[in-house]
């Protein structure tokens, strides 16, 4: 069984990420000639020359309009490994499906034009990126081919793009002058700029590593839902961090609830042990009345149980916030009701503050929030264990901002 | 934990979650490859006591095939099956002779709306994936549609990580896929390594099958020699041949996918 790996390929409006994309594909024989043609056939009637974008944008308004309106997810493979590929939008009205596709990726590569040089949305889709946890970052100068493939242009862009991640904390693993439309440096070493002695986009992302499950650290099990199966009631979840074997001790947060596993329920499998990722179901020694939200733990290793938590929080909805009105807090599988002081905002490109103590939050914008429930909640830091560190706010049951808990007690 | 393990634990993770939010919902069973596959699934996901209907969209043209496997599956697992035809348009003389659009969205799209009303059903699972069309690599894991039945494919909900929008009023249910993050090579591999039964139409016969199977009149096979789950595995690691080219509705024009699926095609 091979490696998979799922990156997203953010920045700004025509910087070249759904040409990038198309190139990929096209590099490593994996776009189906039947495609191939069609995109062919559909850049003829438009009348303009073969557009790899089109492999990605799908939609007709994207291909009339020459623009990404959503995120789309699709696969190839090199030899080491096979990709889950993300394409997400680089239009600001359009960030909720930026941060959507960006949520489920492992590493990012982050495109900018060299001609352009650093924009808005290549800030912003930046900090999205480090708000998010992503880690493993590779950093692409297109359009090489517009400057002359000159490495004076690409020092000049390079330098200020590495100005702007040092201070959101992101440090690129590679960064490589590319030209996406003609493959310079994308699957092959490009001849026409032998100043450049890294990688291609390809052997680097090939040395990124495959995000493992946490069965390392400490028990995390929230529970799901209940189910009555014949004579038994079986607590199904999936379990985010630790292993829990038959016959551990576990502590039931924030009931404070204590018992031990009897079973490991998984159909058609005999299981005594399960571990982090793995979407199973236990049945306990004592009658208990737990429900979905409770999470299971080991006795000695607890998360933080609390009702006030510090967090950024990227606004997503067109509609603002209103301090004032209440919003549901939803991490893992736990929603409470909660009120929230808003202690400063923050624009997501330029990181400058736009007001401390402000009264809304409109789309786009980051807030440093204080948050408060009247039941208690079972999280964690977002470093220590991202699975119970990072929620989305809910309100009259739609998404409406995502977030990442930066402090969990003494807020 | 290995791929398909990973595979397997978010779909379960997602079926489950469909399940505590709307209790009212059925499953849609194609009868083909992905919707048995996430009909296995769902077996594993309730430990086979399966707590809703499985749906089958009839359009009357399907292969005898197709008939055959759904009724012998249907009684060796105990399924509450249910079957969605719109007869009426059937009466009138819609079919396949007259355009894709019109017979897709009035056998299957329509059907499946009169179907949700009388049963009221909050949700829909769905077996489709993110390879195999680029309208559908849009898709969201849970994605409302709107009384009309109409997709907004381009106003779609945030969706961060594992958490899921709600049903609101004015939509009038959601379609849940937990096999977006499949493809159709992995499907294969899990069918093997599970031993889950599968339509014949699949396999080669006098060098040609069907990757893709739907109603009769519409599905062409591909020539292939694959006539084992392994020479199949085997044959999708080299093809570059997409994977619906056999597949009609998918070509009579360029959008024809988005705009059947706007009007609330699966």
């Amino acid at each position: 069984m091979e490696e998979h790996l799922k990156f997203v390929i953010v920045g700004h409006v025509d910087h070249g990420k759904s040409t990038l994309i198309g190139r990929l594909f096209y590099d490593t024989g994996c776009l189906p000639k039947e495609k191939i043609e069609e995109v062919r056939k559909i850049c003829e009637e438009l009348g303009r020359d073969m557009e790899f974008g089109f492999v990605m944008d799908h939609l007709e308004e994207e291909r009339s309009q020459g623009i990404t309106i959503d995120t789309a997810q699709t696969f190839f493979k090199t030899p080491k490994r096979r990709y889950v590929i993300i394409d997400a939008p680089g239009h600001k009205e359009f960030i909720k499906n930026m941060i959507t596709g960006a949520s489920q990726a492992e590493a990012a590569i982050l495109i900018v034009d060299a001609n352009e040089g650093v924009r808005e949305q290549t800030k912003r889709h930046a900090y999205i990126l480090s708000m998010l946890g992503l880690e493993q970052v590779i950093v692409v100068i297109n359009k090489m081919d517009l400057v002359g493939y000159a490495e004076g242009r690409f020092n000049e862009v390079k330098k200020d793009l590495l100005v702007f991640l040092s201070s959101i904390g992101i440090s690129p693993t590679y960064i490589i002058p590319i030209s996406a439309r003609d493959g310079d440096n994308v699957a092959l070493k490009s001849g026409r700029m032998s100043w450049y002695q890294g990688p291609t986009v390809l052997e680097a992302l090939d040395t990124f590593k495959v995000k493992e499950a946490a069965v390392e650290k400490p028990l995390r099990f929230p529970i799901q839902d209940v189910y009555k199966v014949r004579d038994k009631r079986i607590l199904v979840g999936r379990i985010e961090a630790g292993k829990i074997r038959k016959g551990d001790e576990i502590v039931f947060l924030p009931q404070e609830t204590k018992t031990k596993v009897n079973s490991i329920e998984m159909l058609w499998k005999d299981r005594t042990e399960a571990e982090a990722g793995e979407s199973i179901g236990i049945t306990l020694c004592d009658q208990l009345f737990i429900e979905r939200g409770a999470v299971s733990c080991s006795m000695d290793n607890r998360p933080v149980i609390t009702n006030r938590i510090r967090a950024n929080v990227f606004w997503m909805s067109k509609r603002p916030f209103i301090v004032g009105e209440n919003l549901h807090f939803r991490v893992a599988t736990q929603e409470v009701p909660i009120t929230i002081e808003v202690e400063k905002k923050i624009d997501s490109s330029t990181l400058e503050t736009i007001s401390d103590n402000p009264d809304s939050v409109m789309e786009t914008e980051v807030a440093q929030m204080l948050i408060s429930s009247k039941d208690p909640i079972v999280v964690e830091n977002f470093n220590n264990i991202q699975e119970l560190g990072r929620f989305v706010l809910v309100r009259d049951l739609d998404v409406v901002a995502g977030g990442i808990i930066t402090h969990t007690d003494n807020v | 934990m290995n791929y398909l393990d990973e595979l397997e634990s978010k779909s379960i993770y997602i079926i489950r979650e469909a399940y505590k939010q709307f209790r009212n919902i059925a499953m849609l069973w194609s009868i083909g490859k992905d919707s048995t596959t996430l009909l296995w699934l769902v077996r594993k996901a309730f430990y086979d006591q399966i707590p809703f209907p499985v749906m089958h969209i009839d359009t009357g043209y399907k292969f005898k095939e197709i008939y055959e496997f759904r009724d012998d599956r249907a009684r060796e697992w105990g399924l509450r099956l249910l079957i969605a035809k719109n007869d009426r348009a059937l009466a009138e003389g819609m079919g396949p002779d007259k355009s894709k659009l019109d017979c897709c969205t009035a056998l299957k799209t329509e059907a499946l709306k009169m179907a949700i009303a009388k049963h009221k059903f909050r949700a829909l699972l769905l077996g489709i994936r993110r390879d195999e069309h680029g309208i559908r690599a849009k898709e969201r894991v849970f994605s409302p549609r709107d009384q009309e039945f109409k997709w907004d494919y381009k106003n779609q909900p945030p969706e961060l990580w594992d958490q899921y929008k709600s049903k609101q009023s004015d939509e009038d249910h959601i379609r849940v896929h937990p096999m977006l993050h499949w493809t159709e090579l992995d499907i294969w591999e899990y069918v093997k390594r599970e031993g889950i039964p599968i339509v014949n139409l699949y396999f080669a016969k006098n060098g040609k099958r069907f990757r893709s199977i739907g109603c009769e009149t519409c599905c062409n096979p591909v020539s292939s020699d694959a006539d084992t789950i392994d020479k199949i595995v085997e044959e999708l690691r080299t093809t570059t041949m997409a994977e619906r080219s056999g597949r009609s509705q998918d070509k009579e024009s360029a959008y024809i996918m988005q705009k059947l699926r706007s009007l609330g095609y699966m």
